[in-house]
């Protein structure tokens, strides 16, 4: 009844379960959180603006992005996975949505930042649609928890119009 | 003859009622298992509602050894989320972030493209000979929970079988030697 391995198993299962217990409780402390980040997106210039030989819109533009996104970081945060996308719709699709640059902060020290960039990934559309076409920017955020439950948000950021011409 | 038949006999009125407690105790520990992950099925809706990650394509997010719960809800697919899906021809599902997506008005069929956070270009090379785009059919769950460490006991057992069947052996060892 006492023997050796009854014991070691009653350790290790109080062990697992403390474990566990502590890791529900280290996700669900990231409730206590509430975020607010800010961000501002420039389009600088349309480097340029092309049918491309199947039919369909590419796009090339320059981006200034800054956000600060520090009050996403908690002690649960292994890192924040950030991404602006082009959102937009069309005749044919309901939503598009493209991400243009995406980027991962490690630390909350890196959370503050400018950039300057092109698009990371191609601009382009499912057809022939971009021509004056509005569309949104939005910087989504999604939170990898060092355990537990991830989260997500966003922030829309609206009014950006692409040229009536090719170029 | 009759010396030997004794012998079977006394050996048999013994054990035979604890021979099928045994049996039973191990049946309950196998069904109880398939019990939880068929619930877990249910529950979550995607067919296989824990993976363990397998490669270092999502790092530093996801490491191999992680564990990922899935959930698969009839909410539309969008960009960020991180999906694992199956690539005709291919046996081992993929876990990767969607970069793009393209949402039919009519049908609401979606295009969805993918990336690995730690990888330089998006999945087509990865998709099936001329495929640019995964439908929804090939979306098996989105990873909504995560537990670090805890698949590498899935990965150590699958690439050293020796290791799963000393463990298997042992413990229905335990089950069998076992007296309460």
């Amino acid at each position: 009844m006492h023997s050796f391995g009854y014991r070691a198993n009653a350790l290790l299962t109080l062990a697992v379960t403390i474990l566990a217990f502590m890791c529900g409780i280290a996700s669900f402390s990231d409730n206590f959180n509430t975020p607010i980040p800010t961000t501002e997106v420039q389009v600088l210039n349309i480097n340029w603006f092309q049918k491309k030989p199947d039919g369909d819109d590419e796009v090339s533009l320059t981006l200034n992005i800054s956000a600060d996104l520090q009050s996403l970081f908690t002690w649960n945060t292994k890192q924040v996975f950030v991404f602006l996308a082009a959102e937009y719709e069309t005749p044919k699709n309901a939503l598009n949505q493209i991400s243009l640059w995406d980027g991962i902060i490690p630390t909350k020290e890196h959370a503050k930042f400018l950039i300057h960039t092109t698009n990371k990934y191609r601009f382009v559309d499912q057809g022939s649609n971009l021509r004056g076409k509005a569309f949104n920017l939005t910087l989504h955020w999604h939170v990898m928890p060092k355990t537990g439950k991830m989260s997500a948000n966003k922030l829309v950021m609206t009014g950006y119009r692409l040229p009536e011409t090719y170029r | 003859m009759g010396w030997i038949g004794e012998q079977i006999d006394s050996i048999k009125s013994i054990q035979y009622r604890q021979l099928v407690t045994q049996a039973i105790s191990l049946g309950m520990i196998v069904t109880s298992a398939l019990i939880i992950w068929k619930a877990l099925m249910c529950v979550t809706g995607s067919e296989s509602p824990v993976v363990v990650v397998l490669s270092g394509s999502m790092e530093p997010g996801f490491k191999r050894g992680d564990i990922l719960f899935l959930h698969m809800s009839k909410d539309p697919i969008r960009a960020g989320e991180i999906v694992v899906f199956n690539v005709d021809g291919r046996e081992i599902p993929i876990v990767h972030r969607v970069i793009k997506v393209h949402e039919r008005k009519d049908t609401g069929e979606v295009n969805v493209l993918t990336k690995g956070d730690n990888n330089f270009g998006d999945d087509r090379l990865l998709y099936a000979q001329g495929q640019l785009w995964l439908q929804r059919h090939h979306i098996m769950g989105r990873a909504v929970g995560f537990l670090p460490y805890v698949g590498w006991v899935t990965i150590i057992m699958t690439e050293k079988p020796i290791i799963k069947y000393i463990l298997i052996g042992a413990l229905g060892l335990l089950v069998i030697t076992s007296k309460d």
